[in-house]
């Protein structure tokens, strides 16, 4: 399993990076990671002409806080991620999250950006970035661009990435201090894309949800933003009753693909399941 | 396709090589270095066979292009006994608590069991699992495997080894 020929461009910056993504052509590529691209290329489902690798780019690396944003390199790697304490402080979600991608081997090579914008379905980062606000810097021949998670997933594998363009950074807004978060994931080994996940950010007042964001991995063609069972929390002090409403209302929006992990029934009422276990441990873990 | 020239250092060397952009690292290694020691076991990513150590992390050989390792410090199952030649301290654990029994992914695991433990000196049993996790065996479990790296552990740490009781 060897992929095509292609020709191999290691730009150093992204004006440069830009530059080739614009001008090669329709089948060119960014190579981050790679630990989806290559295994596609040497599947030969993916026939670049061009790979344009990233790593020599240093402007995409790096992890900052600016006020109430912390801003994430598309370049930086699941590791870093992990091992980063400005991440553990402002958005442990991301921890979380981030240790149950893959394994060890992967995170180390494998990117935030890559995961965002490959537009996979099964990819954990993307639900998680709805759930938190983020939006996207998207840079290209004619300028750069922000755009939200929310709007930035069209289909599986589609987005709103113009060609040429090239996703840069990501900012998140800093969720507020104190608050629960918990990211439930079923899947079927270690290393597995999700059978069905849900990510939870919320904030509790009395005893009350106070404010609630429920995103959802693999249970459509694209994340999700659970709106309508985040409102049912909302208020409440998430009774059984409360959760189970919130389950149906995230079932409601569903539309997995039957496949190796499960029929579309059996996807949907496990997505349920994790939506109420990420609501329950998001607030017992709320201060 | 035209072939790049490459340099890198592998297990102390400087070497060097013309590759085609599509050859893969473990090829590289595999057949212009003739370092057969590093596996191909699954092609997709999935198995840990193929695992290096490079620039200080563990990387999936087979997921990484050869020219995107050019001027990098690489470490294979070729590079990891003792300077005088004798075994590693992950090498004898693997020996002597049966850590292995075809041999087939010995050397990704043990090459991945080195940087975790460089990482977590004394991992628990919980995090050598989770750290081997992108490391398949398929001949029996994981049992002894774990056993070998707490070994090497106690070892590295100058502690004495004990067998959990069963």
């Amino acid at each position: 399993m060897i992929p095509g020929p292609f020709s191999y461009h290691r730009p150093a910056t992204v004006a440069d990076a830009v530059k080739l993504l614009s001008t090669l052509g329709d089948e060119v590529r960014a190579l981050a990671g790679g630990h989806s691209l290559v295994p596609m290329m040497k599947l030969r489902l993916a026939t670049p002409e061009h790979l344009v690798d990233l790593h020599g780019v240093a402007g995409l690396k790096g992890i900052s806080r600016k006020g109430n944003t912390v801003v994430i390199g598309a370049m930086t790697t699941q590791h870093e991620l992990l091992a980063s304490d400005e991440i553990g402080k402002s958005l442990p979600i991301l921890h979380e999250t981030a240790l149950l991608i893959a394994d060890p081997q992967v995170r180390y090579r494998g990117t935030i950006g890559g995961n965002v914008a490959n537009g996979d379905p099964g990819n954990d980062m993307p639900a998680l970035m709805m759930t938190l606000g983020a939006s996207y810097r998207l840079e290209g021949a004619s300028g750069a661009r922000d755009v939200a998670a929310t709007e930035f997933y069209q289909g599986a594998y589609f987005t709103s990435l113009e060609p040429g363009e090239l996703l840069t950074s990501i900012s998140i807004p800093v969720p507020a201090a104190g608050h629960g978060y918990a990211y439930e994931k079923l899947k079927r080994k270690v290393g597995d894309y999700a059978t069905a996940a849900a990510a939870v950010v919320l904030t509790m007042a009395d005893g009350k949800v106070a404010t609630c964001a429920i995103g959802l991995t693999n249970l459509s063609e694209t994340p999700l933003l659970a709106t309508d069972a985040a409102k049912a929390v909302i208020g409440t002090s998430l009774d059984p009753a409360t959760l189970k409403k919130a389950a149906a209302a995230a079932v409601a929006i569903m539309s997995p693909a039957a496949d190796a992990r499960g029929p579309v029934e059996y996807r949907k009422h496990v997505g349920g399941i994790m939506v109420m276990r990420a609501l329950s441990r998001a607030a017992a873990g709320a201060r | 396709m035209a072939k790049t020239h490459v340099t890198m250092k592998v297990n102390g060397a400087e070497v060097e090589g013309l590759v085609e952009p599509r050859t893969l690292l473990v090829h590289f290694i595999r057949e212009n270095l003739a370092l057969t020691g590093t596996h191909i076991g699954c092609e997709t990513t999935h198995c840990g066979a193929c695992t290096v150590d490079i620039d200080g992390m563990s990387v999936k050989s087979c997921t990484m292009f050869a020219v995107q390792a050019q001027g990098s410090d690489i470490m294979t199952i070729e590079g990891v006994a003792n300077a005088d030649g004798s075994l590693s301290a992950l090498q004898e654990g693997f020996r002597m608590m049966h850590g292995l029994q075809c041999g087939f992914c010995t050397p990704g695991m043990i090459l991945r069991a080195q940087r975790l433990l460089k990482e977590n000196p004394s991992p628990t049993e919980a995090e050598i699992r989770m750290g081997i996790s992108g490391n398949i065996c398929r001949c029996t479990g994981y049992q002894n495997i774990v056993k070998a790296i707490q070994y090497a552990a106690a070892k590295i740490n100058g502690v004495e080894f004990q067998e959990a009781a069963e």
